[in-house]
């Protein structure tokens, strides 16, 4: 194994568990002023859509191929469908654009 | 009373590990793909499942290669990994309001597998969040991306392209998933995950700012306002 290489996986292996840890190790058995919980309980909600848009349409150069895949699952998870039925039903639907198209 | 809290412990781990079971799925192509492009930047085997196990973070593993194969040097790709997995702290800080109390050496070894994906099962899915639930999830996730890494470095170009290909809106139907049953009738996360949305493809897609620096920007940006805008209209609504 290369050492550089194995450096700079160590380096990185550190720089991304520091931020993971933090917030655990620092803010322990202390409580938060209720505006900054409301802000953090908004966290997740705000961080998936940050997370779809507008990655979900670049996943190829045809945007539509992620516009398809995407609303397929929403329509699958809309039904109340598991999210595991969601994941692979989009699967099926672009195989199967890819297959036709 | 211990056994109790064993079998507790024991069936949350369970709840977890099917939980993450999405995750895992949806790690599938992205963990195959790695590997294979690890292998054509000249990485070893023994090197690629190394990155997987030590780092476990897919976009900054993916950018790494990519600046290894640019000649780029190492530290300028340490701090290139930093900035963009620091949105993680945001989502520790966020998670942390939920998870039930426990030993801070548990709470810091859970903490090592907090991705974008199993974080957002583990604030979406369930609640109360408990260490051994977060054990599961991150463990099934975790195990699902080191060895598809590997298979990928051995086995990625025999994959069919169609698949590989339609296998790559995994984790988007996941996050659609996850979002889409607490959108419904609730005005305040449609709020924050389109206020967020459309600050994120306004950042990246003018390049104004890089993709990790976007998502924390977006994610903070949206969460704040929301919240202070719903503030002020409780506050009207008991004036």
């Amino acid at each position: 194994m290369n050492t550089s290489i194995l450096l700079m996986i160590i380096g990185m292996g550190a720089v991304t568990y520091i931020p993971r840890a933090l917030p655990f190790v620092l803010f322990k058995n202390r409580e938060l002023p209720p505006f900054l919980q409301g802000v953090l309980r908004n966290i997740p909600f705000a961080t998936l859509g940050a997370l779809i848009f507008p990655a979900v349409l670049l996943i190829q150069d045809n945007i539509l191929y992620g516009l398809i895949g995407a609303a397929a699952a929403f329509l699958l998870s809309y039904l109340g469908l598991n999210v595991i039925v969601s994941v692979l039903g989009s699967i099926v639907v672009l195989t199967l654009y890819s297959a036709i198209f | 009373m211990q056994e109790i809290a064993v079998k507790k412990e024991m069936s949350s781990f369970r709840r977890g590990m099917q939980e993450g079971t999405s995750i895992a799925i949806g790690y599938f192509p992205i963990a195959l793909t790695f590997g294979l492009i690890a292998k054509s930047t000249g990485l070893a085997l023994s090197e690629t499942v190394l990155m997987s196990l030590i780092v476990f973070a897919g976009a900054s593993q993916y950018m790494a290669l990519n600046l290894l194969s640019l000649g780029t040097g190492i530290y300028e790709i340490i701090l290139t990994t930093f900035i963009v997995n620091i949105r993680h702290f945001l989502m520790s800080a966020s998670l942390r309001e939920k998870t039930e109390d426990d030993h801070v050496l548990k709470q810091a070894a859970f903490a090592f597998g907090i991705t974008d994906e199993t974080f957002s099962v583990a604030s979406i899915n369930s609640s109360p969040v408990t260490s051994g639930y977060m054990f599961g999830v991150n463990g099934v996730a975790y195990a699902s991306w080191v060895i598809c890494s590997g298979l990928g470095f051995i086995f990625g170009a025999a994959l069919p392209h169609v698949l590989q290909e339609s296998m790559s809106i995994a984790l988007y139907a996941m996050f659609i998933g996850l979002l889409v049953p607490s959108l419904k009738g609730n005005k305040k996360v449609i709020l924050l995950a389109v206020t967020s949305a459309c600050l994120n493809s306004a950042f990246t897609l003018s390049h104004f700012l890089g993709t990790g620096w976007s998502i924390v920007t977006s994610t903070l940006i949206s969460a704040v306002l929301v919240e202070a805008v719903d503030g002020a209209r409780k506050r009207g609504k008991e004036a």
